[in-house]
C-alpha cells in the first residue's frame, strides 16, 4: 500500500458488517482505496451498495468492524469517541440530502452552530459566518428560517455550515437527491468550485452517474458493499 | 461548547415547547412551593417559640442565689457534712458579677407580700420589681395601657388576675383601671443601730427591724402574666412596680426571716436574697453560669431545655422538609417524561449536531441544562408561591388572633438560607431527572438519529 502522507482518505480491507436480526448484512466489504488531498471523488452505486456506509465511515459517525480507514494518516477505528467529535467538527464537513438545517434557528445561526460546538470565540464567529454564507451567494438570506428558504438555498445553507469550520474534506451525500436538475447543477457548480478554489477534497455520493461523469475527477462504483471499479475519468 | 452557548441552546430548545416545557416547570414550582412553604412554617413556628421564650427572660439569664440554700443545707445534711460559712450576695458581690465578661445586667429579684387599697378595700397581693429592660424584649406587647414612663416612677402595671378582683369587669375593660392610684402597704427593713463592741467582736445580736410603710401608686397598664414568673422566685408577683424603686422600699421579703434565723450575712447588712443575671448572648450563658459559681454562688440557667427545644424542630423541621419535598419529587417524574420526549422528537436533531462535532458530552450537557433551567426557573418561582402561601397563612392567623384580641405574630417566616436553599434543590433535583434523558440522549447513535423522520 502506498504511502498515506498525501492521502486525505485511505481505507484498508475496510469491512462494515450489520445485525438486522438473524440476518448478517455486509454493507461495506474488503474496501481498500486512496483519496488523494484535493479530489472530487464521486462514490456511485444502487440502492444498498454500501456507499453511504463507506461515506458514514469516512465521516467518523461509523466504526469499522474491521480493517483501517485513516483521515490525513491517523486511523479513525482506533480514535476516542470523544476525538472522533472533533474530527467531525474540524476536518470533515458533511452535506446531506435533506439539508438537515435545524429549522427554529435562522440560517446564520444554524451556519454557526459548528463554531460554537468547537467553541470558537464569538467575536470571530460572525465574520467565519459571513464568510462561508457569502461563498454560497446567500448573504441576503441570513436572517431567514430554512421554511422560508427554497430548497436551493437550503442547500447552499447547508454547504455554508459544511465549510465554516475550514475543513479539509468535504463529503456530500446525495446533495442533489432532493432538488430539481437546474438548481441541483448550481450545487454541482457550487461544489467544483469549491474544490478548484479551496483544493478541498471532496467526496460526494450520488446515483446519478451523468452527474458524477460531469463534475467529479474519479468515479469509484460500489456493488453489494464491493468497490466494483476505481476510475478516474479523462 | 462553552456554558454560555450550551445555556442559550437549551434556554431556545425550551422556548420550542413552550407550552409542554412551562407545565413541566410550573409542577416544579408548585413543589418547590410546597417545600418554602412547609419549611417556612416550621421556621416561623421555631423563630416564634424561640421569641416567646426569650422574652420570658428564661434563656439569657442565670439566676443567682447565696450558695447555703434550704437545698444545699438539705443535701449536706444526708451526707453527714457541714457548710462552711457562704459568701452572702451582697452588693459588692452584685458589683463584681456585673462586672463579668458577657454580663449585660445584673438586678434583684424583688416580690415580697403586701397589702393594696383600692376604692377603700384592702386586697393582700404579692408585689414584683421590674427592670426597664423588660419594656423592649416584647414581654409586655400587647398589654392594655403602657410600661412605666421611668425607672423611679410611682407606677404600677397590674396582672390580669388581681385586676379582676379589682374591678369585676376587668378582663372586659381594662382601660378603665389606668390611671387609678391604689395605695401599696409594705414593711421596711431596717437594720439595728449597732450596740456594744460591735459586730466583729460577736456580742451585737444580729437582726433589723419592720416599719409599716405605705406609698400610692398611679396603675398605667394591665398585663396578662408576669413575665418570667416562676424562675425569678416563688409565687407569681401579681402588682409589678419598676424594679429600682421596688429596690428603694427596702421592703422586708419572705426570705429574711430565714436569713435572719441562719445568720447569713452580717447583721442588719442588707444582702440579697437572689439575682438575675441577663447575659448579652445565650451562647455565654454557660460561661457566665460558671464563672459565678467559682465566685461562690449557686446559679441556675435553663439552657438546656433550649437544647432540647431545638432537636425537637430539628426533627419537626425534616418531617416537614420531607413533606414538602414529596410534591418535588413527584415534579421531577414531570421532567424526566418532558425529557425523554424531547429526546424522541429532536432525534434528528441531535444527530445533526454530533455530525457537526458534538460529543457525547455536548449532548448530555445540552439536555442537563435544560433540566437545570426548568430547576432554576421552577425554584425561582416555587420559593414565590410559597413565600405567598406563607404571606396568606400569615394573614389568615393574624386575622383570627384580631377576632380573638391576641396580638399578631408570624407563623410563617422565609429566611434568605431557605430562598437559596430551595432553589438549589431545585436545580439539583431536576438535575438528578435529567440524567436518565441527558445519557439516553448522548448514546444515541448518530446514523439512526440522521435516518430518523
Amino acid at each position: 500500500m502506498s504511502d498515506n502522507s498525501h492521502a486525505a482518505i485511505r481505507t484498508d480491507a475496510l469491512t462494515r458488517v450489520y445485525k438486522m436480526g438473524e440476518t448478517t448484512v455486509r454493507a461495506v466489504e474488503d474496501v481498500s482505496l486512496e483519496i488523494r488531498a484535493g479530489e472530487f471523488v464521486a462514490l456511485l452505486g444502487a440502492s444498498g451498495s454500501g456507499k453511504s456506509t463507506l461515506l458514514n465511515l469516512m465521516a467518523g459517525l461509523d466504526r469499522p468492524t474491521s480493517g483501517a480507514i485513516y483521515a490525513h494518516g491517523k486511523n479513525l477505528a482506533e480514535m476516542s469517541s470523544e476525538d472522533l467529535a472533533k474530527y467531525r467538527g474540524h476536518t470533515v464537513g458533511m452535506v446531506f440530502q435533506a439539508f438537515n438545517l435545524l429549522p427554529r434557528m435562522t440560517m446564520a445561526e444554524n451556519v454557526e452552530l459548528p463554531l460554537r460546538l468547537a467553541e470558537v470565540d464569538r467575536n470571530e464567529r460572525a465574520a467565519r459566518v459571513q464568510e462561508a454564507v457569502k461563498r454560497v451567494g446567500l448573504s441576503a438570506r441570513t436572517a431567514h428560517r430554512p421554511t422560508e428558504l427554497s430548497g436551493g438555498e437550503q442547500q447552499r445553507a447547508s454547504l455554508a455550515r459544511a465549510l465554516v469550520n475550514r475543513p479539509t474534506i468535504l463529503l456530500a451525500d446525495e446533495p442533489t437527491g432532493n432538488l430539481d436538475s437546474a438548481t441541483g447543477t448550481e450545487i454541482m457548480n457550487l461544489l467544483r468550485e469549491i474544490n478548484q478554489s479551496l483544493r478541498m477534497t471532496i467526496v460526494m455520493v450520488t446515483h446519478q452517474r451523468e452527474l458524477a461523469e460531469k463534475y467529479s475527477e474519479r468515479l469509484l462504483l460500489m456493488r453489494d458493499g464491493k468497490l466494483e471499479s476505481d476510475g478516474v475519468r479523462q | 461548547m462553552k456554558t454560555r452557548d450550551m445555556a442559550e441552546l437549551a434556554v431556545r430548545n425550551l422556548r420550542e415547547a413552550l407550552l409542554r416545557n412551562s407545565l413541566t416547570t410550573v409542577g416544579i414550582a408548585v413543589g418547590v412551593a410546597s417545600l418554602v412553604a412547609m419549611l417556612s412554617l416550621g421556621a416561623g413556628l421555631q423563630h416564634l417559640a424561640n421569641q416567646r421564650l426569650a422574652q420570658s427572660g428564661l434563656f439569657d439569664a442565670v439566676l443567682v442565689s447565696p450558695k447555703n440554700s434550704f437545698s444545699d443545707f438539705a443535701r449536706a445534711a444526708t451526707r453527714g457534712q457541714t457548710l462552711g460559712t457562704p459568701r452572702p450576695l451582697d452588693e459588692s458581690a452584685r458589683n463584681e458579677i456585673a462586672k463579668l465578661p458577657h454580663v449585660a445586667q445584673v438586678y434583684p429579684n424583688i416580690r415580697f407580700p403586701t397589702e393594696i387599697h383600692f376604692n377603700g378595700n384592702p386586697y393582700p397581693t404579692m408585689v414584683a420589681g421590674i427592670p426597664m429592660s423588660d419594656r423592649n424584649d416584647g414581654s409586655f406587647d400587647g398589654m392594655t395601657g403602657s410600661f412605666f414612663s421611668s425607672p423611679m416612677a410611682d407606677e404600677a402595671i397590674v396582672q390580669i388576675e388581681l385586676a379582676r378582683e379589682l374591678i369585676p369587669d376587668a378582663a372586659k375593660n381594662p382601660e378603665s383601671l389606668l390611671g387609678k392610684e391604689v395605695t401599696l402597704r409594705y414593711a421596711e427593713r431596717q437594720s439595728l443601730a449597732p450596740t456594744g463592741a460591735g459586730q466583729s467582736g460577736g456580742t451585737a445580736e444580729p437582726g433589723f427591724s419592720l416599719v409599716p410603710h405605705q406609698m400610692k401608686l398611679r396603675i398605667v397598664g394591665v398585663v396578662q402574666t408576669e413575665p418570667a414568673s416562676g424562675f425569678a422566685g416563688p409565687g407569681q408577683g401579681r402588682l409589678l412596680i419598676p424594679e429600682q424603686v421596688a429596690e428603694q422600699l427596702s421592703a422586708a421579703q419572705t426570705s429574711d426571716l430565714r436569713q435572719l434565723l441562719s445568720g447569713d450575712g452580717a447583721a442588719g447588712q442588707k444582702t440579697y436574697q437572689s439575682l438575675t443575671v441577663r447575659v448579652a448572648s445565650t451562647s455565654d450563658v454557660s460561661n457566665v453560669d460558671s464563672a459565678i459559681k467559682d465566685m461562690g454562688f449557686s446559679a441556675f440557667s435553663i439552657l438546656d431545655a433550649a437544647r432540647s427545644l431545638r432537636i425537637v424542630f430539628a426533627v419537626f423541621d425534616l418531617l416537614l422538609g420531607i413533606f414538602g419535598s414529596l410534591a418535588l419529587i413527584v415534579a421531577s417524574l414531570g421532567i424526566i417524561n418532558t425529557l425523554v420526549m424531547a429526546i424522541l422528537e429532536r432525534r434528528r436533531e441531535i444527530g445533526v449536531l454530533k455530525a457537526l462535532g458534538a460529543a457525547d458530552r455536548d449532548i448530555r450537557g445540552l439536555f442537563f441544562a435544560e433540566a437545570g433551567v426548568m430547576g432554576l426557573v421552577g425554584g425561582i418561582f416555587g420559593v414565590l408561591f410559597g413565600w405567598l402561601i406563607g404571606r396568606a397563612i400569615n394573614l389568615g392567623t393574624n386575622i383570627y388572633l384580631a377576632r380573638q384580641s391576641l396580638p399578631a405574630t408570624t407563623i410563617s417566616l422565609v429566611p434568605w438560607w431557605m430562598v437559596g436553599s430551595a432553589i438549589a434543590f431545585a436545580v439539583v433535583v431536576s438535575l438528578a431527572a435529567g440524567i436518565y434523558p441527558a445519557s439516553r440522549a448522548a448514546k444515541l447513535n448518530p446514523i439512526e438519529a440522521l435516518r430518523y423522520e
